[in-house]
């Protein structure tokens, strides 16, 4: 083959993406226009799916090593991107019914290229390629919080998001600037060559907390996290869904390579009695401070999304927690936590879709009487939630203990331990707040005025099926963690 | 050594009958009470056969039985009886059918009464035949059970609190046994009261032998009662009914002494030498203390409860002072073992003349229609004479007067107080005067005198009450001019307390 | 075969979210049939897997990675706890016959509870233990905020936190002994046979204890206790104080105490202290409460003050003792939250002391009144109930090294015995002053109740009379390689 074009295969899965992005746009505006708007939402819906499916049989039995010049396409990146294909999948499906908008080709296409803009930060090697998609990632997700027309919060939530991630971008382009001025390079593993051989000055130090800040905000780590609640609770349920999951475990990932490869050498220490100055304490800092304002203002609220936001926030926390350990454990602890709080926290946003599609809100209030209403949904709901809090046999509980035992156990041993107790008091601080939404579900009557529940086949399959994959990942978590420690293995990460 | 196991079958007996009793419908009440009194009477035999072939040559245990039953914890079924042992199994034997009997009017839940009755008398069989200490501690608090409901459920007016007080009072004071035994376990490996008590004379517990004693005494002290732990039984023995009023006094109250001579006296020697002025001096105080006021009650059932702690005080009298062996000479030892055989005896025929006491009492008081108080009646000699003479019989033999059985047990514990501790035994002496006046005083002030006219038609007693009480008079003269029936069972036990390694 | 009551319970949970609520009948005979083959199971392992030697039932890897593997296996300890879990389950079901309401969800939690109960008993791996351990908090908190009765939401929420936080602790010294010991493995015995240094077993026991010891009712971490009691329905009561307070117990023994006996040798005069706190401050709470149900609750922090003190005395007889009076106060407060909670308060609809006399208890309900008396008699200790020989071993172990808290157990039992009386005689046997006339009628004790009541009577009979039995299985196994260092050498 052409070695030009060698490069284009690599990118396949991409191409699949976008071409169904525009196909579904087609669709839409072409062929099932004067449908019926769930027609409408079933046709595209299926499409996107259809084109996720394509992108994963492909990167999963026709992928094909290659280092092109600012893209590392690893078994790790490839198990990542099925990964993220697979939720934005059910993103999809859990989408079809939306009521929210009369625009459903753009929607879908939005999202399919924000899509796009995740794999690519995935792949990216190189920082300002890393930049690149992350803007494609952002923008369409900025459109998409605000794609609820009729709801003001939708609006202020979009336009909060989209301030604070231009901030942000600006914040990161700063520092990858600045990198560039002082070690020349834009390409990670030459970073980091660079860096081993001189010792790093203080500007460069200005330039990773300004790289930190702009990632950070991606992830919604506190003091950076201002945006998400607003963010989360205007934006319609299933953006909500993929901000809060796909979007997360790329910003997790991106973080961890920029970090793990380009700065590797200027790590420092927050082990306990043993402070290095470095990126470590940072997210030390970081994680603390995101464990505790997340668990702490998650207490107060009683709107169930944005109840769900500051879990995030919290969640995000924890998931820093793993950078913090030794990478050979780190790492795997950090994808495994981070799937399995992609899969629960989409499954409960897809309940929250449920929700909003039978017209009621999302308060906690509005959960009442689930149980009554619909005992599959708050089955559902419960596993959703238990992971989230950590509570056995769930994924969520055996993430988490496996971060705090790679934390625990990386740097120097037990060096890590101050931050897991912080870590865990944070857990049990969470469970109130989860047990009251629980308690809603399972202990209080109906609402007098709540509707009929408007639960389509194609919801129900996919949470029914979101559900049993939680359950399986957290009864047998090796079925995931063998798969990828397998990635990691053969990957030069 | 008998291979028939007679002891096991002693208990089980009455605790069977007791569930037996429970079966009956609730308008059978005759049945029930024919049964209680069937099996009370077979219980009786079986004790009367035990006696028949109980070898009185002997110092030793006899008719033992022992089982494993939690051997890593050295807990064994062990039973035996000495001469003591069997005093009190007969005292039991006796005094329950008389209580059972003496409750002729219908009881309410007639079967819940006479099976308690029967739970309480295997409870007594229990401690009084057990050689292990978990196995005498289980029947002891067990007996607390029916004891407490007894009283509770038939019981005067204020029986709840009177209850609750002698359950917890007893409680307390079995807490304390407890605990000290779990440090006489600590220290000698053993439950066996046998194996303790060679160990403890051996010197073994060091300095932890004295807070020992006081807790296993506190735990006896409470029972008996001795001042001042005794605050709990007037209000019990008053409130309860006449039946459980005679039970308690006669058979439960011996229950303490009992265990002063089987466990206290055995294991702690040194000590009771130690303290013996201060022991001394509760027996004293108990027995002055009591007398005095017995006086100064109207309620009959008050007068005749305090007469049993002044009564029992004796018995403490006589085994305290044969405590004191310092010099061992021969002339002591016959006081001694006179002053042991007299609160044996003393504890024999206490339980049967206290038993009697407050049976005339119930009667006085279910003819009265309830009423209790000395100043009621008068004169009722001219209306029931028979009832008369057969109470003052009684009262004569609780006075010690000589002829009757409480003559000699008071006897021979002044025999042995006087010549061992002279000051005690004059202060006691005291107490006598005073037992003397106040018990006087019961016959003057109920029988003599005028007779008020609501009281003309005082019945006499029937011929049912004069069965119940005749054999029970009897026995009261023939103890008094035979002693040797009791002396010869219990005097071999006597000198082996005395001198264990005979 | 004996982890056999585990699958079963849980599949019997599972199954029982089929059932429709509109069938209670259903419901209760499923969950019926459940209970009775976990106990069925529970007496074929007592018979068959011996007491002194530690049996693996399952050992199959289940997380490599991180050295985690699904092990299972049963001891003489392990064995007498599941026994009390079978016959507790059983004596349960009976009596939450009456519930009528979502009767499917209601014991579909139940098995939930007790499937992670019946785990914790048989795990040997430290995180698949913690697993179970974490799997019981959930149900308990919604058995109790659906079908509690005071102030239920408080109660329940604070059960759920306090355990909760407990479990923290406990996975912070879990975390901490893995780390040190290489990251290697989470299995039990060799974690046991790991040297850890004397500073760091100091530190660890305290957390792994105390995290354990919360659920167990340790003074002052009990507040939960008496609260969640009262809250919840009868037959969660029973299982919270029969069996869920035991995990914690037994965590404490099998975690704490087995992986660092030095950090025991160093705290045991703390705790000892502290769980006679407990014995005498339950008896005393218990005495001045108003609420029949609460005098129960704080009776149970004073027991379990019992098993603490045993397993602070590091001799044989003593850490005996404590696991005897597991099994004894599980089926005794089971017995007491039982008639407290279904034959009186679900009939009668008030727990108040002091208005129970117009109900003349004693005689509109004699089953009652008389599983009461034995229940209050084998509560306070009196012979040939279970209770008995428990305490006697737990006193006879701990004079030795603390003769004065011996001395101050003894009184708890002395208060013991007065508050069984005082609730006896307010609630069954206040005179009465009104007529017959003026009695209220209430239904009579229906066939499950006594069904109920008989089993747990005859458990703790025949525990008392022949103690044998279960001593049989408590000794050889704390004579064995694992639990032997726990307590040889240690009495000063």
């Amino acid at each position: 083959m052409n070695p030009d074009w060698a490069w284009m295969r690599l990118l396949v899965p991409e191409g699949i993406v976008v071409v169904t992005a525009l196909a579904a746009l087609t669709c839409d505006l072409i062929i099932t226009r004067r449908r019926l708007a769930w027609n409408r939402g079933q046709a595209a819906g299926l499409l996107s799916c259809l084109g996720c499916v394509a992108a994963i049989w492909w990167l999963a039995w026709r992928p094909g090593p290659g280092n092109p010049a600012m893209l590392a396409l690893t078994p790790l990146t490839q198990f990542l991107k099925c990964l993220l294909l697979v939720l934005v999948g059910f993103t999809a499906i859990i989408s079809m019914r939306a009521k929210f908008t009369r625009h459903v080709g753009e929607y879908f296409a939005l999202l399919l290229l924000a899509t796009v803009g995740m794999m690519l930060l995935i792949s990216s090697n190189n920082l300002l390629m890393i930049f690149l998609a992350l803007e494609l990632l952002s923008l369409p997700l900025y459109i998409l919080t605000a794609f609820n027309k009729s709801s003001i919060a939708s609006a202020e939530g979009a336009l909060k998001y989209f301030l604070f991630g231009s901030v942000a971008a600006a914040f990161t382009l700063f520092g990858i600037s600045l990198v560039y001025g002082l070690t020349g390079e834009i390409d990670l593993d030459s970073i980091a060559t660079h860096l081993r051989a001189q010792p790093a000055k203080p500007a460069f130090y200005a330039a990773l907390i300004m790289i930190l800040a702009g990632l950070s905000f991606k992830l919604a780590a506190a003091p950076f996290h201002f945006w998400a609640p607003d963010a989360y609770e205007g934006a319609p349920a299933p953006v909500a869904a993929f901000i809060a999951s796909a979007s997360k475990v790329a910003a997790l990932f991106v973080l961890a390579k920029v970090l793990l490869i380009g700065f590797i050498n200027q790590a420092g220490s927050a082990a306990s009695g043993a402070y290095a100055p470095g990126w470590a304490p940072l997210l030390a800092t970081l994680a603390v401070v995101s464990i505790g304002l997340g668990n702490l203002a998650a207490l107060v609220q009683n709107n169930f999304k944005r109840l769900l936001a500051y879990s995030a926030i919290a969640h995000a926390g924890y998931g820093l927690l793993a950078l913090l350990a030794n990478p050979e454990q780190g790492l795997p602890a950090l994808l495994f936590y981070i799937g399995a709080y992609g899969c629960a926290v989409l499954g409960a946003f897809a309940v929250v879709t449920v929700l909003e599609e039978s017209g009621s809100r999302a308060r906690l209030v509005d959960l009442a009487g689930l149980s009554r209403r619909s005992p599959l949904l708050a089955f559902c709901l419960l596993v959703f939630v238990l992971s989230l809090a950590g509570i056995p046999p769930l994924p969520g509980f055996f993430g988490k203990f496996y971060v705090f035992t790679a934390t625990a156990g990386g740097l120097r041993p037990l060096g890590g331990l101050w931050l897991v107790v912080v870590a865990i008091i944070g857990s049990v601080v969470s469970l109130y707040y989860y047990l009251q939404a629980l308690k809603q579900v399972y202990a209080a009557p109906p609402l007098p005025d709540c509707g009929q529940l408007a639960w389509s086949w194609s919801a129900r399959l996919a949470i029914s099926a979101l559900c049993a994959i939680v359950i399986a990942l957290g009864c047998a978590p090796n079925l995931l963690l063998s798969k990828i420690c397998a990635a990691i293995q053969t990957s030069t990460l | 050594m008998n291979q028939f196991p007679f002891l096991t079958l002693l208990t089980l007996v009455p605790l069977v009958g007791g569930a037996l009793v429970l079966a009956p419908g609730r308008e059978h009440g005759k049945t029930v009470r024919f049964m209680a009194l069937a099996i009370a009477f077979l219980v009786l035999a079986l004790a009367a056969a035990l006696s028949l072939f109980f070898d009185r040559t002997q110092n030793g245990m006899q008719f033992v039985e022992r089982a494993a039953w939690a051997p890593s914890l050295g807990i064994q079924y062990h039973l035996g009886v000495d001469g003591l042992g069997l005093l009190m199994v007969l005292l039991s034997a006796l005094v329950i059918p008389f209580a059972l009997l003496s409750s002729s009017a219908p009881v309410a839940n007639p079967r819940l009464y006479y099976s308690l009755f029967l739970f309480l008398e295997a409870g007594l069989f229990g401690t009084f035949t057990a050689q292990n200490f978990v196995h005498w501690f289980a029947f002891w608090e067990l007996s607390l059970i029916p004891a407490f409901f007894l009283i509770k459920i038939w019981g005067g007016p204020r029986r709840t609190a009177a209850a609750v007080q002698f359950f917890v009072y007893t409680t307390a004071g079995s807490v304390a046994m407890l605990i000290a035994f779990v440090a006489l376990y600590n220290a000698t490996g053993s439950f066996e009261f046998s194996q303790i008590a060679e160990t403890v004379r051996d010197g073994r517990l060091g300095r932890a032998a004295l807070p020992i004693f006081l807790g296993v005494f506190l735990g006896f002290a409470v029972k008996t009662p001795l001042l001042p732990f005794h605050t709990w039984l007037p209000d019990a023995y008053a409130e309860a009914p006449t039946g459980v009023s005679m039970v308690l006094t006669g058979a439960m109250s011996k229950m303490g002494v009992y265990g002063f001579l089987r466990v206290l006296l055995p294991i702690f020697p040194e000590q009771m030498r130690a303290l013996q002025t201060p022991l001394l001096g509760l027996a004293i105080a108990t027995i002055v203390f009591s007398a005095a006021a017995a006086f100064s009650q109207n309620d009959l059932k008050r007068i005749v409860a305090y007469s049993s702690i002044n009564h029992l005080g004796y018995c403490l009298l006589g085994i305290f002072v044969a405590v004191q062996w310092a010099e061992d000479s021969a002339a002591s030892a016959n006081e001694k073992a006179a002053a042991l055989n007299g609160a044996m005896l003393q504890m024999f025929n206490h339980g049967i003349t206290a038993s009697a006491l407050f049976y005339f009492v119930g009667l006085i008081e279910q003819r009265s229609g309830g009423s209790r108080d000395l100043h009621y009646f008068g004169g009722l000699r001219k209306a029931a004479p028979v009832f008369c003479g057969l109470m003052g019989i009684t009262v004569f033999a609780s006075l010690g007067l000589p002829g009757l059985s409480g003559f000699v047990g008071e006897f021979l514990i002044f025999k042995g107080a006087f010549a061992l501790a002279p000051w005690a035994a004059s202060v006691a002496a005291l107490g006598l005067l005073l037992t003397a006046i106040f018990l006087l005083t019961i016959l003057q002030r109920v029988f003599s005198g005028p007779l008020p006219e609501n009281w003309r038609a005082w019945p006499d007693l029937t011929n049912a009450q004069r069965l119940t009480a005749g054999p029970i008079i009897a026995l009261i003269f023939i103890l008094g001019i035979y002693p040797r029936l009791l002396t010869d069972l219990v005097n071999p036990t006597a000198l082996a307390i005395l001198w264990p390694n005979l | 075969m004996i982890a056999w009551t585990i699958y079963i319970s849980l599949a019997g949970a599972a199954g029982l979210l089929f059932v429709p609520a509109a069938k209670p009948c259903l419901a209760r005979r499923t969950a019926l049939l459940v209970a009775l083959a976990g106990l069925v199971f529970a007496i074929v392992g007592v018979t068959m897997i011996p007491a002194g030697q530690l049996t693996d039932i399952v050992n199959a890897p289940w997380v490599p990675q991180l050295g985690i593997r699904f092990h299972l296996a049963a001891d003489g300890i392990s064995l007498v706890l599941v026994l009390l879990t079978g016959i507790a389950a059983v004596a349960g079901v009976l009596f939450s016959w009456n519930i009528e309401e979502r009767a499917n969800e209601f014991f579909a939690l139940y098995f939930a509870l007790i499937g992670g109960v019946y785990g914790v008993f048989l795990s040997f791996d430290l995180f698949l233990l913690f697993v179970f351990y974490e799997l019981a908090i959930i149900p308990k908190y919604f058995l109790i905020v659906i079908w509690g009765s005071t102030r239920r939401e408080y109660g329940a929420m604070k059960l759920a936190l306090y355990s909760f936080g407990g479990s923290a602790l406990v996975l912070i010294g879990l975390i901490a002994a893995y780390v040190v010991a290489g990251a290697k493995t989470f299995d039990l015995v060799e974690l046991a046979r790991h040297p850890f240094s004397p500073g760091f077993q100091t530190g660890a026991f305290l957390l792994v204890f105390v995290g354990f010891a919360v659920l167990a009712g340790l003074w002052p971490f009990h507040t939960w206790a008496p609260t969640g009691h009262v809250a919840a329905p009868t037959g969660a009561s029973m299982l919270l104080a029969g069996v869920v307070m035991k995990l914690g117990a037994y965590g404490a023994l099998r975690v704490a105490m087995t992986l660092f006996p030095a950090g025991l040798r160093a705290w045991r005069t703390e705790i000892a202290f502290l769980a006679v706190i407990g014995i005498v401050y339950g008896a005393l709470a218990a005495l001045a409460q108003r609420d029949f149900k609460f005098v129960i609750g704080y009776s149970s922090v004073s027991h379990m003050g019992f098993v603490l003190l045993g397993l602070a005395t590091l001799r044989q007889i003593g850490l005996s003792g404590a696991v005897l009076q597991m099994f004894s106060h599980g089926v005794i407060a089971g017995l007491l939250f039982a008639v407290v909670g279904r034959m009186i308060y679900d009939r009668v609809h008030l727990r108040d002391l002091e208005r129970l006399r117009p109900f003349q208890l004693n005689k509109a309900l004699p089953f009652a009144a008389a599983t009461f008396l034995l229940a209050g008699a084998a509560s306070m200790g009196l012979p040939g109930f279970s209770g008995f020989i428990a305490e006697l071993q737990v006193l006879l172990g701990a004079w030795q090294s603390f003769p004065t808290l011996t001395i101050l157990a003894g009184a708890g039992i002395v208060v013991g015995a007065a508050y069984t009386l005082r609730a006896l005689d307010k609630a069954f046997y206040a005179p009465d002053t009104a007529g017959p006339a003026e009695r209220p009628a209430l239904p009579p004790i229906s066939l499950p109740e006594r069904l109920g009541a008989l089993t747990l009577l005859t458990a703790t009979l025949a525990v008392g009379l022949f103690p044998n039995i279960l001593l049989n299985l408590i000794q050889p196994a704390l004579a064995s390689p694992l639990m032997r260092p726990v307590w040889e050498g240690g009495a000063m």
